[in-house]
């Protein structure tokens, strides 16, 4: 497989979000507006390559039966890392994701692809994996996002189009499952014709 | 009076699930059958107030006079993989009738966000009782992971329930399996959501 193909396979055939299925929790929690969806879409993508990269390096010196335990050490580390740098750089960003950043050691799509696809490909290639199941993930974020942006507040990126209130609901919790089952919908209906 | 308004917040107001979407993949992936809805949230149930306890025992004691508070990301998520484990050898000792009920389920626990969600928001979230803000207390954190714990398991059984009917029913072809989960899951948040202002 190329690695322009390892990139692009995230975004529709294995969409981590409307075809994996993982990863939920930060999912529904962080997508009240597309802002949100998309700094924790780009979050998980920092510490999916670099613990990917990380894994790969280090696969053939990991005894099998304690690989598990192994990773989620390399994966914590890099969430420690990004905690460190969003505070530094967005503090605004990271106030509002807040639980959810040290809770990306939790995302089973990390620990998934680690297992599934870092260690037993190269680094490069694993890089490219964390790319493209990242953008992947960022991109289902963000239209999530976006969708409950412009259905509950009547805007979109935090630019307001829709004059009044919108409809409080799709920003709050009931919002959230009600989209995504009907973006997977959607999507399901479109890569089917394909 | 704190403990009762702990209990029903985290039970109903702010439910793990239906509010705080901590917990959500085993309430998606294995609320198929009510009978698996309750051995997991029985397994959630003693994990998350054991692993509380422990935790908020090291934030406190270990890791903040050692000045490294920051680490607390790597060494909850180890001490719970380590107890999840620990849990499972002594259940299969001391209650092996237990161990069957729970058995399959606790290796899933590890990385159930609830888990480490509830550890970490006991040691760092400020809780207001009658308008002044203080951090958990222990026994005030146990009581808020058990009571987490349990709104965790009577959303999953309720929500079992509904998808055991749903599966009798004919659902459109794409809306199939977890998108009609996912609208019934709205539709029962939104009955939760009933109970804001209770507390």
């Amino acid at each position: 497989m190329g690695k322009f193909q390892l990139i692009t396979k995230g975004l529709v055939k294995e969409n981590p979000t409307f075809v994996l299925l993982l990863g939920m929790c930060p999912t529904l929690a962080t997508t009240t507006s597309a802002i949100n969806g998309m700094s924790m879409g780009l979050a998980t993508m920092f510490v999916l390559i670099l613990s990917n990269m990380a894994i790969s390096a280090i696969a053939g010196l990991i005894p099998d039966k304690v690989r598990i335990p192994a990773y989620i050490v390399v994966i914590a580390t890099f969430v420690t890392l990004l905690q460190f740098v969003m505070q530094a750089y967005t503090p605004a960003v990271y106030e509002t994701l807040g639980l959810f950043i040290p809770l990306i050691v939790v995302n089973c799509i990390v620990l998934g692809r680690a297992e599934a696809f870092a260690n037993k490909n190269s680094v490069i290639d694993s890089a490219c994996d964390g790319i493209g199941i990242g953008l992947g993930f960022t991109l289902s974020l963000t239209v999530l996002g976006l969708v409950r942006e412009i259905l509950g507040s009547g805007s979109a990126f935090g630019f307001k189009f829709i004059p009044g209130d919108g409809v409080l609901c799709f920003v709050l919790a009931p919002g959230a499952f009600l989209v995504l089952g009907y973006l997977i919908v959607v999507f399901r209906k479109l890569t089917s014709k394909k | 009076m704190e403990y009762l308004i702990i209990i029903i917040s985290a039970i109903f107001v702010n439910n793990i699930l239906l509010s705080q979407f901590l917990g959500v993949c085993p309430f998606l992936g294995v609320s198929n059958k009510l009978s698996t809805a309750v051995g997991m949230s029985g397994a959630v149930c003693f994990v998350i107030t054991l692993a509380t306890l422990v935790t908020y025992m090291i934030q406190n004691y270990v890791l903040d006079s050692c000045g490294i508070g920051f680490m607390q990301t790597i060494a909850f998520i180890l001490v719970i993989a380590a107890l999840v484990q620990m849990v499972e050898i002594v259940l299969k000792k001391v209650s092996p009738a237990l161990y069957q009920a729970l058995g399959i389920f606790l290796p899933l626990i590890t990385t159930n966000c609830a888990v480490l969600g509830v550890a970490l928001i006991v040691v760092t979230k400020e809780f207001t009782f009658g308008g002044e803000a203080h951090m958990l207390n222990l026994g005030e954190s146990v009581v808020y992971a058990f009571a987490t714990s349990l709104g965790f398991g009577l959303a999953m059984i309720l929500f079992a329930g509904l998808r055991e009917q749903l599966a009798l029913n004919s659902v459109p072809k794409a809306f199939k399996g977890i998108p009609i989960a996912l609208v019934t899951a709205s539709i029962l948040a939104m009955a939760f959501m009933g109970f804001s202002g209770l507390v």
